[in-house]
């Protein structure tokens, strides 16, 4: 860590306003993407940025400046997207369009209809919130479990537990839907 | 589930909700968000901690009845956590 840097971080764990907007313009845009993969909701994910970044100016006493600020950041991020996971029901705002608004474009398989896939997402949005943050970031963003794990608060044994799970209720949703995966 | 059900599953997965475009950003700066959300009245006040804390304390109290009550709700209980 530099010495700019290091004094930055020192400042705002002491409540420096000017050493936080220096923060916020740093990691405003990880953080936003961090939340966006999570919830793939451009609007919330904005939204979602600034409540962050308030829990991190609230809870700036509690910081420690030599274990960095992204981790830190990431995992309060993390919270929140999850907080707003559980407090609405994504499934009824999926539809086509907007699952392709966000996403990259991927090699569609012949084989899966877009019937398939739509389904699939309202399933998938369907499943406990802890699951669905655990698949999200491991099996579509296919970020390393340990990641994951630090942002999260738990283990990587726990991370591959969650995205079992599922897995598991996903597969039984479609399966009731009549789709065999 | 075995190995191949898992990765069947991850492959649909994927094709249900493809990665976000790695170059997704704010469609604007949110400083001035920010800004508007610091003057803001403090959305936590004594007394909503207070609730908060009370709350707390009587779910947790609810807990322990339950598990004391019925020791077999335990995994129900890990299961959900």
């Amino acid at each position: 860590m530099q010495n700019g840097e290091s004094d930055v971080l020192n400042e705002f764990q002491r409540g420096d306003a000017a050493a936080f907007e220096t923060l916020f313009h740093q990691h405003q845009r990880a953080v936003y993407f961090w939340i966006l993969r999570i919830t793939r909701n451009p609007a919330a994910a904005e939204d979602l940025t600034v409540e962050t970044f308030w829990r991190v100016y609230s809870a700036h006493a509690r910081f420690e400046p030599e274990r960095g600020f992204e981790g830190w950041a990431r995992r309060i991020a993390t919270r929140a997207a999850l907080d707003w996971l559980r407090a609405r029901r994504t499934e009824s705002e999926l539809s086509t369009e907007m699952l392709s608004k966000v996403a990259a474009p991927a090699e569609a398989d012949p084989a899966v209809t877009a019937e398939i896939r739509l389904k699939t997402a309202m399933a998938f949005a369907r499943l406990p919130p802890k699951l669905r943050i655990a698949a999200t970031l491991t099996v579509i963003e296919e970020l390393p479990q340990k990641d994951v794990a630090a942002a999260l608060g738990i283990s990587v044994a726990a991370v591959k537990l969650r995205v079992f799970r599922a897995l598991r209720l996903l597969r039984k949703d479609l399966e009731k839907q009549g789709i065999t995966p | 589930m075995n190995k191949d059900d898992q990765d069947r599953m991850k492959k649909l997965l994927q094709q249900a909700l493809p990665p976000v475009r790695r170059d997704a950003e704010p469609r604007h700066d949110l400083w001035p968000a920010m800004l508007r959300r610091l003057n803001a009245r403090p959305a936590t006040t004594v007394w909503a901690g207070f609730n908060s804390a009370w709350f707390d304390g009587t779910l947790a109290a609810g807990l322990v009845a339950l598990i004391a009550s019925s020791p077999a709700s335990i995994p129900v209980i890990l299961y959900y956590l």
